[in-house]
């Protein structure tokens, strides 16, 4: 009835870029969601019980530091290890485009680059999590 | 998506996690099948303590209580956070920041965070905050932490939820005469000064004493205005045992058991308001009743609830 769209908002790793992770999670709130933002440093493992925890729809990562393909995998593989299939996992950083395609097929959500509008990241989710939910 | 009420109760009962995660969202967002969950829990609550923590934004709400959860898990007690963020009032959206601060707990079993909007409540805490801590209470948590939103001076509902309050505060915030005034300082059972490696706490603590003492001072007023740094855990675990203590004591007394069934009266007649807001939905037909004349606004407003049996025209 009143569910909230929920995000979890996370930074994998050790790289301390988080002006992206942070806009983007400005963005979201004031799009009308909930976004638990759990900063930088955060452990694939700790980024899914987070989101176990929070009960959220979405997760996203921000990653900077190259190691996206690692991240994303792992992430995803947690996630349905815990059964959160539902899920999606989406995130934006410096990805090479082969790169996101490649983690697009192997169950990632869309993945965002530099120059992307914040209301695009916006209905994408919206469109994602209301399509699939009911 | 969401597996049935009935499943989410049987998982829930057993602790598992994914099912009290979805439990929450399920109270939380009145979904369908919402009070058949808590029916479920509501039969198993009264385990738990539970503890309210608040005080203005940036005081340490936070990182008190992953240092007392800290505190907590030393002596074995499973231990659940919730942690509530305000809502925008004009976007609907919040941020839920809490986590920041509680991260040293991951892969901890015997913890559970979560994060909740308050979605337009007023008071510090969102409307479900009752429910939300009814079903961690059944999930068989030992002890319940509950943080605020950074509270104004009249944010004083943690204290119907929690059966202890700490109203924490910090240096730098104000002088005695703060601390005389109405609201958060009289619904605290221990006033805690966070930051106490801060050359001026002990000067604010000093102040709260002054100010309790003015009139009618409560018991053991220097065993309850106590000094912390929550960063470094000083005087953290002290802080626990007072307030383990005082459970004990409120318990022993009965006094627990009059709390509850306070606590159980405000949550009804809340309850309450919250069906007659979602009945209010109905006003729109009866604005043409006073557009007309037909109806008063008071008219009005009784026809909505419907009036009760002879209670028509009372003289006032």
């Amino acid at each position: 009835m009143n569910r909230k769209i929920r995000v979890l908002v996370a930074k994998p790793g050790l790289d301390g870029h988080d002006r992206g992770a942070k806009v983007v999670a400005a963005a979201l709130r004031d799009a009308g969601m909930e976004v638990i933002y759990t900063g930088l440093h955060q452990t694939p493992e700790m980024i899914v019980e987070a989101a176990l925890q929070e009960d959220v729809d979405v997760v996203g990562l921000s990653v900077h530091s190259g190691a996206h393909l690692e991240f994303f995998r792992r992430v995803l593989a947690l996630m349905r290890e815990q059964g959160l299939e539902n899920v999606l996992l989406t995130g934006g950083g410096i990805i090479p485009r082969q790169d996101a395609e490649q983690l697009m097929s192997e169950g990632v959500g869309r993945l965002f680059g530099p120059g992307t509008h914040t209301s695009e990241l916006a209905d994408y989710i919206r469109e994602s999590v209301r399509g699939e939910g009911d | 998506m969401a597996a049935s009420p009935d499943k989410l109760a049987d998982g829930l009962l057993t602790g598992d996690r994914r099912s009290i995660a979805q439990a929450l969202s399920l109270v939380e967002s009145r979904g369908e099948g919402f009070r058949d969950l808590l029916r479920v829990a509501s039969s198993r609550t009264g385990h738990a303590s539970r503890v309210g923590v608040t005080g203005a934004p940036g005081v340490g709400k936070s990182t008190l209580i992953s240092a007392l959860t800290f505190a907590a898990r030393e002596q074995g007690l499973k231990v659940a956070v919730l942690a509530v963020d305000p809502t925008s009032p004009y976007t609907g959206g919040a941020l839920l920041g809490d986590r920041v601060r509680m991260g040293e707990h991951s892969g901890d079993d015997g913890v559970f965070v979560r994060s909740m909007a308050s979605r337009g409540a007023q008071g510090g805490l969102g409307a479900a905050a009752g429910d939300v801590l009814d079903v961690l209470d059944a999930a068989g948590f030992d002890l319940l932490l509950v943080e605020t939103v950074g509270a104004g001076q009249v944010d004083v509902d943690v204290a119907e939820e929690a059966e202890t309050t700490l109203v924490l505060f910090a240096p730098g915030a104000g002088d005695t005469v703060q601390a005389m005034k109405s609201g958060l300082m009289e619904v605290a059972d221990f006033w805690v000064v966070n930051k106490s490696d801060d050359p001026q706490a002990e000067g604010v603590r000093a102040d709260i004493i002054s100010a309790l003492s003015l009139h009618d001072p409560p018991d053991d007023l220097d065993s309850r205005v106590v000094l912390v740094s929550a960063l470094s855990k000083a005087g953290v675990p002290e802080l626990l045992a007072g307030v383990v203590a005082r459970s004990e004591r409120l318990e022993d007394s009965g006094d627990r058991e009059k709390a509850r069934r306070r606590r159980l009266h405000r949550r009804i007649v809340s309850a309450g308001g919250e069906l007659l807001a979602q009945r209010c939905s109905a006003a729109d037909g009866l604005v043409d009743e006073v557009v007309s004349g037909r109806l008063t606004v008071h008219d009005a407003a009784e026809a909505l609830l419907g009036k009760p049996a002879g209670d028509g025209e009372r003289a006032s």
